[in-house]
């Protein structure tokens, strides 16, 4: 099997070879010393080289308002950063924490931190949203920075951002970095012989870690390890018993499959031992659970009333959440784009079925 | 934090103070007893049975009594464990290369799973000739060999505000230490042809994050390297198989992992991972860039909160390691007393050029209590400070860089504690 598709795929390679060499020369080989590596093709050097400079070079031409902005946000970004930029839980705010720099905690936000606009296009434009990189367009970055300076304050509503007017955008916190000192305000102290007897009359404890009781817990060998096995196997025993009747065997590879799917859906929810809600509710045993079900996990409206009146995650429910999240659930706060694949489809809901009694 | 996290904890406690108790009756066990040890005196299964043939385990694991020895997370860290960091259990090994399989991670968009065959190096930019680079055609520059620490500008920086996380995985262990082959970045910038106008590299990974960094050239043509093995074997996964970036005493965070490009610029990219972050905030407010080095540093690794005294008191080892980003460590003090009295600690080899020293000191413990404490000197005559000299010049809002000595206070029962002193 593996041999033949091996044959094929040095076929087909062989074949696009002989075109390109109709079409256009072989990239040149290297210059260098060692003569190992080829030219990089402008085509592949456009198709990485993003970044773009503090003096704006890199940016490319287009244009984003804040109206634009507010809404793209609000579907693509506001599930971690929140509708005004504000943050939620755990996840960076983008907006607030002016004039907080010299306070103790500060608030390091792109309106009262970050030195230059550069940086906030390049990493919304290479790595945003969080789970689902480089689909925005360039318009779409645009805008979406406009929004981000506008729940700043820093620019008004019916502002645009351009590549032209870009520079024109003042940073608050521009002016606020230094390069690295340690050698002038830190080495001269820090080089001098240091004591090594009697270096001070008294010693005593000013602050203790067990105090805060912040650590996490680890289990120790031997008798919680002993212990835990047991609930294990208690757990499993309990799991072989009520997995019996009823319930369709799983297909496994198509679990191991939808495993796979699913690291695309990891950034925001959990599933297994363990789970628990994140940026969207864990999804141990979904399949059965009345949409909007999971206790504690703050839902949109829609999809609430929708579990409500009686509606269940299912086959059928579930591809069609799959297939189009927002199409399915209106305003929901799911800011995924959709599995294109029914294949991918099926697999995850495979997958979760391994999760659901 | 929960109450049954509380019932966990006190649990745990008392299993502690149990297995000093039970350590003690072993020991009087294993000294003397009219029957003997049936460790001894008793055939054990063992010494009867057959072990597990050859092949049992094709790649092997450490043994199932080993399993505690593990990397850990804080969960209150970051939001999520994708964009998250885990620390090395330090207080758990010896010597000075950290296994891979417990070796820190940090990653920005997850650990990606990239095939040698997928994987492509660009360098471009203010170059004679921008070139690609395959997994393959890294393997036919000449190789180097280095051992290297790599530190996480975060590691202690819970601990700026005072005493945090109790125990030396946690409030130091964002570090690990491996030899690693590669190219010297070097090589592939002169395969290139850098121009003159060439000034700096920005570096990318192939994640979604990329984590682009800005390098000044200096760096990029001294002793960075474009590294594929680490202790002899591939990288793994979640350490940016199949190529990272391996930039010796600086911030671990510029050791892009997936390098997918290297581009010579005239200037630095300002890029987040540069500016929003990884910079330190000065008490007025003022904020340091370009803080690559990690100063020199060191800590006792054992006893340690984790690694409590459990054998009472006579002969103990004190261990640690020490560590500097400007040069080899020439000499680690331990105080015993909080920083009142320091005795010179044994370096069980002389220190390399920016990698891990293992320090040892054999005393005789009285059983009394201990703070204590270690203190790192490295080549360029830098010796760490404590956290408060640092905290006059820093203030307590600098998130990354604390090199400050920490301090564990063992109690008569051998257990330890983070704590600071005055």
């Amino acid at each position: 099997m593996s041999k033949s598709l091996n044959l094929c795929g040095g076929a087909a390679f062989g074949l696009a070879g002989l075109l390109g060499t109709v079409a256009h020369a072989e990239p040149a080989a290297s210059d260098g010393p060692y003569g190992l590596g080829r030219e990089a093709l402008p085509e592949e050097i456009a198709a990485w080289n993003h970044e773009v400079m503090p003096d704006g070079t890199g940016l490319p031409e287009g244009a984003g308002s804040v109206e634009e902005g507010e809404m793209l946000f609000s579907e693509k970004c506001a599930v971690c950063h929140g509708d005004f930029a504000e943050g939620v839980g755990n996840w960076p705010p983008l907006a607030g924490g002016e004039d907080t720099l010299a306070d103790k905690d500060p608030v390091k936000t792109v309106g009262s931190y970050w030195p230059y606009l550069s940086t906030a296009w390049d990493y919304v434009h290479r790595s945003m949203p969080y789970g689902n990189a480089q689909t925005l367009s360039d318009d779409e970055v645009y805008a979406i920075v406009a929004y981000i300076l506008y729940s700043n304050y820093l620019v008004e509503y019916d502002f645009t951002l351009t590549k032209d007017n870009f520079l024109d955008v003042e940073m608050p916190n521009a002016d606020g970095f230094i390069v690295d000192d340690r050698e002038e305000t830190e080495f001269p102290t820090f080089t001098q012989e240091p004591c090594m007897s009697d270096c001070k009359d008294e010693v005593e404890i000013t602050m203790r870690a067990a105090v805060l009781d912040v650590t996490p817990e680890e289990e120790s060998e031997g008798e919680d390890q002993a212990s835990a096995e047991q609930a294990q196997e208690a757990a499993a025993g309990e799991g072989a018993a009520a997995a019996e009747p009823e319930s369709e065997p799983l297909d496994m590879a198509l679990v191991e499959q939808g495993e796979k799917v699913f690291r695309q859906c990891q950034a925001c929810h959990m599933v297994g031992d363990g789970a628990k809600h994140r940026v969207g509710p864990h999804l141990n045993d979904v399949m059965g659970r009345k949409l909007g079900g999971a206790e504690d996990f703050r839902y949109s409206n829609t999809i609430v009333e929708m579990g409500e009146s009686g509606t269940t995650w299912n086959e059928e429910t579930l591809a069609k959440l799959l297939e189009d999240p927002m199409g399915y659930i209106k305003g929901t706060k799911m800011a995924f784009g959709g599995l294109r694949k029914e294949e991918d489809i099926a697999a995850v809901t495979e997958y979760l079925k391994s999760f659901s009694q | 934090m929960t109450a049954s996290d509380k019932g966990t904890k006190a649990s745990r406690r008392a299993f502690l103070k149990g297995a000093l108790a039970a350590g003690g009756t072993v020991a009087g066990a294993g000294a003397a007893r009219a029957s003997g040890d049936p460790l001894i005196t008793e055939t054990q299964p063992w010494a009867q049975y057959l072990g597990e043939g050859v092949d049992a385990t094709p790649y092997g694991m450490p043994i199932r009594f080993e399993d505690d020895v593990v990397r850990r997370n804080v969960e209150w860290l970051t939001a999520d464990t994708i964009s998250s960091i885990n620390f090395t259990p330090i207080h758990a090994l010896d010597g000075t290369i950290t296994p891979q399989g417990c070796a820190f991670e940090r990653h920005h968009s997850g650990a990606i799973e990239l095939r040698k065959q997928d994987y492509r190096l660009m360098i471009n930019g203010l170059v004679d000739q921008p070139l690609v680079f395959t997994y393959d055609d890294l393997e036919r520059f000449p190789r180097e060999q280095h051992v290297y620490f790599c530190e996480c500008a975060a590691n202690t920086g819970m601990e700026w505000a005072g005493a945090q996380l109790n125990g030396a995985q946690f409030t130091h262990g964002m570090i690990h230490n491996m030899e690693y082959t590669g190219v010297p970045l070097r090589t592939l910038l002169e395969e290139a042809g850098v121009q003159t106008e060439g000034k700096w590299v920005f570096v990318e990974g192939a994640d979604a994050s990329s984590n682009g960094r800005s390098i000044p050239m200096d760096k990029a043509l001294d002793d960075v390297l474009v590294a594929f093995k680490a202790n002899g074997e591939a990288l793994r996964k979640e350490h940016g198989y199949p190529v990272r970036l391996v930039v010796p005493g600086w911030e671990g965070n510029m050791w892009v992992k997936w390098l997918r490009r290297v581009e010579v610029t005239d200037g630095p990219v300002e890029s987040r991972e540069e500016t929003s972050k990884y910079t330190d905030t000065l008490a007025d407010g003022t904020s340091r860039k370009w803080t690559w080095e990690m100063d020199a540093k060191s800590v006792v690794t054992s006893p340690s909160p984790q690694s409590p005294i459990k054998h009472g008191p006579g002969p103990l080892v004190i261990t640690g390691l020490a560590w500097s980003g400007r040069g080899a460590i020439t000499q680690v003090d331990v105080s015993i007393d909080g920083g009142k009295n320091w005795q010179t600690a044994r370096l069980a080899a002389p220190g390399q050029d920016k990698a891990l020293a293992r320090f040892y000191l054999d005393i005789e413990w009285d059983g009394s209590e201990m703070l204590l404490q270690s203190r790192a000197h490295d080549s360029t005559g830098y010796v760490q400070p404590t956290k408060d000299a640092l905290r006059e010049i820093r203030g307590e809002n600098s998130i990354y860089h604390n090199n400050g000595i920490q301090t564990w206070w063992v109690n008569s029962d051998g257990e330890a504690e983070n704590v600071e002193v005055s």
